[in-house]
């Protein structure tokens, strides 16, 4: 038994280390100016597609990403950690898209994919925290979907396992395949990289990244499983409308930094009499006692 | 008033209780609805459902929608987001609420994206107000202004939903306000058919095992708060924390940066992707003060922080700053106070 199974990964900017170019006027952002990482829930969500090619000799997994030529490099990294093969969907009609319009786009790939038993992804993107696009991808290829899960802890009679850890406590459900799945961060770490992997693909490339160098171009074409496809909107037969800034129902409509007003702060030495005086003070006016 | 064109709610619902984040939405979705001159009405999907209409009416519910069977409870995807599409499709809500819980980011995503309406994940402030397209010039009045945090909450950013309905948003709990409007209100109660509404097809995914822990931690119930931040350094460190809570009465809270080192359990976190606190009194140690901790703090009464960083950011908007290490500070603090308290 084995299974096809779907990876979606997305490249996003470190939000940790944002500085003041990060936004455009419009109010998308400017992926130019950031660092660019693999999204962190979504190599959790990686480790349990490789465990399941783990335990399920010939499972393939295939990485889907959407953004720039440039995520080609999180198909390489996941490539280096046990990855099959990927996609980069790119396309400037897919730019500005909101949640729904980026979910309709993921569920075109994966219709074009076509034979697939499970589609994974993390719970949600560091770059906008919405944990939406698992659950709309779903919605759009007709399947159930789990969200909030922890471990896929087996596959049996056409239905996967899935413990799911949400507020209240730990759930475990079965859901028959194909099926969509979004991993949690609390779930097992991805594994490093792979070094007999890493020899392996540390050509891989899209033909974007090699253009115009017949060399490296002629070698890739040689070696299929270099080859990082990309692939635009006509050939995933997505409609325009319903793709980019076009397909997106919310707008922006405005943006500002995060201003907190500044209050006067009273410096507390950090010696014996300061302390003990900022004690008493707080017993006395009631805040503690 | 109509029938349809009204502001809804997705009332969560466990062992008897419909929860906190939910009678905060309806608290909201009362005074939008009222700005707007239209109904708030409500939803429940689950199992033992009696009576639930006296925890909500006097919220100011103008009608709420009851769909009772043993199947709905506890909550699976399907069914509930077939519940909510078919139901708006019919009554046709121009806006919609729910909880930013694992229940309500299931559902919303699922159902907004079957009616093609937008949905605002995370929201920090609703508003009614008017948008003017940047590029067709056209005008739009009374639009849900949906506010949230982006991009690791380093912006705010306001969102609209111009064409499409129902405006759904997202909100966390404790982010809203909850507060009776009247105890004699009274609304009407429509049972829905189970069947009408769902399909078969929708009981696929079967809950083989719920264990269902209930939180010890009450950080929004808490008047005091001592929090630990990265600069904590350690799991042992987090352990003087945790003494200082004991002898203040306090709960211990943690900034993402804490979670993440695994030092402090998830349900602990406090900021815009976790609780959302109002102490009388937050001790923030070794808390750098990202704006996604601040967000979730800075309505607490009194800020003391402990830093050994002066420049430390959480200081601008802290009561009292003293400059110095946790291990050196917190053991002084916990001494004054047991000699000092009565």
């Amino acid at each position: 038994m084995s299974f096809n199974i779907i990876v979606l990964a997305k490249q996003v900017p470190d939000t940790r280390n944002v500085g003041k170019d990060a936004m455009k006027e419009d109010g998308t952002i400017n992926r130019a100016a950031l660092p660019a990482i693999f999204n962190p829930e979504d190599l959790n969500a990686l480790e349990q597609a490789l465990q399941i090619k783990d335990r399920f000799p010939g499972t393939k997994v295939t990485l889907l990403t959407m953004g720039p030529p440039r995520a080609a490099e999180i198909v390489r990294e996941g490539l280096y950690r046990g990855a099959d093969g990927g996609i980069v969907l790119s396309d400037r009609a897919f730019a500005g898209a909101d949640t729904l319009a980026t979910s309709y786009a993921l569920a075109t790939a994966a219709k074009k994919i076509g034979d697939f038993d499970i589609i994974i992804g993390g719970r949600q993107a560091i770059d906008g925290d919405t944990a939406q696009v698992g659950p709309q991808i779903a919605e759009k290829l007709g399947l159930p979907q789990v969200t909030y899960a922890e471990e896929i802890t087996d596959i049996k009679d056409g239905k996967a396992i899935v413990t799911r850890r949400i507020e209240c406590g730990v759930e475990t459900v079965s859901c028959p395949l194909p099926l969509v799945v979004t991993v949690n961060g609390s779930a097992a770490p991805c594994r490093p990289r792979n070094a007999k992997a890493l020899m392996k693909y540390k050509r891989a490339a899209s033909l974007t990244e090699v253009a115009g160098d017949q060399a490296k171009i002629d070698y890739i074409e040689a070696r299929p499983y270099l080859k990082v496809q990309e692939w635009n909107a006509a050939y995933v037969d997505a409609d325009l409308q319903q793709c980019g800034l076009a397909g997106s129902p919310t707008k922006v409509k405005g943006i500002e930094n995060v201003v907190f007003t500044a209050k006067d702060a009273r410096n507390v030495p950090a010696t014996d009499e300061e302390l003990e005086g900022l004690i008493k003070e707080l017993i006395a006016n009631h805040t503690i006692g | 008033m109509s029938d349809q064109n009204n502001l809804i709610v997705y009332l969560e619902y466990e062992d008897g209780k419909v929860a906190d984040v939910s009678l905060e939405l309806l608290t909201k979705g009362r005074s939008l609805a009222s700005q707007l001159g239209i109904k708030l009405e409500a939803v429940v999907a689950g199992d033992k459902l009696e009576g639930i209409e006296k925890q909500v009416f006097p919220y100011g519910v103008d009608r709420l929608y009851k769909v009772q069977d043993d199947r709905l409870y506890p909550y699976t995807s399907l069914p509930h987001s077939s519940i909510l599409i078919n139901l708006f499709r019919k009554i046709k809500p121009q806006i919609a609420f729910m909880g930013a819980t694992s229940i309500g980011r299931d559902l919303g995503p699922r159902v907004s994206s079957c009616l093609h309406s937008g949905l605002t994940a995370d929201c920090t402030s609703l508003e009614i107000g008017s948008h003017t397209d940047p590029k067709t010039k056209k005008d739009y009045d009374n639009l849900l202004l949906q506010i949230r945090p982006a991009f690791g909450g380093n912006i705010v950013a306001t969102i609209v939903n111009p064409d499409c309905r129902p405006q759904m948003a997202t909100v966390r709990e404790g982010v809203m306000k909850k507060e009776i409007l009247d105890p004699d209100y009274k609304g009407e109660v429509v049972e829905l058919d189970v069947n009408e509404y769902t399909s078969p097809e929708d009981f696929v995914v079967e809950i083989i095992d719920r264990q269902v822990a209930k939180s010890k931690v009450n950080l929004k119930g808490s008047p005091i708060i001592v929090a630990g931040g990265y600069g904590v350094g350690s799991k042992e460190n987090f352990d003087l924390l945790q003494q200082l809570a004991d002898t203040l009465g306090a709960e211990v809270g943690a900034s993402r940066a804490a979670v993440d080192a695994g030092w402090v359990d998830h349900d602990r976190q406090i900021g815009q992707t976790g609780v959302t606190v109002r102490p009388k009194l937050y001790i923030a140690c070794g808390i750098s003060g990202q704006i996604q901790h601040i967000a979730g703090m800075q309505d607490s009464s009194i800020i003391i922080s402990v830093n050994n960083d002066p420049a430390a950011p959480i200081n601008t908007i802290a009561d009292y700053v003293i400059t110095g290490n946790i291990e050196d500070v917190l053991p002084r603090l916990i001494k004054y106070y047991k000699k000092n308290s009565k």
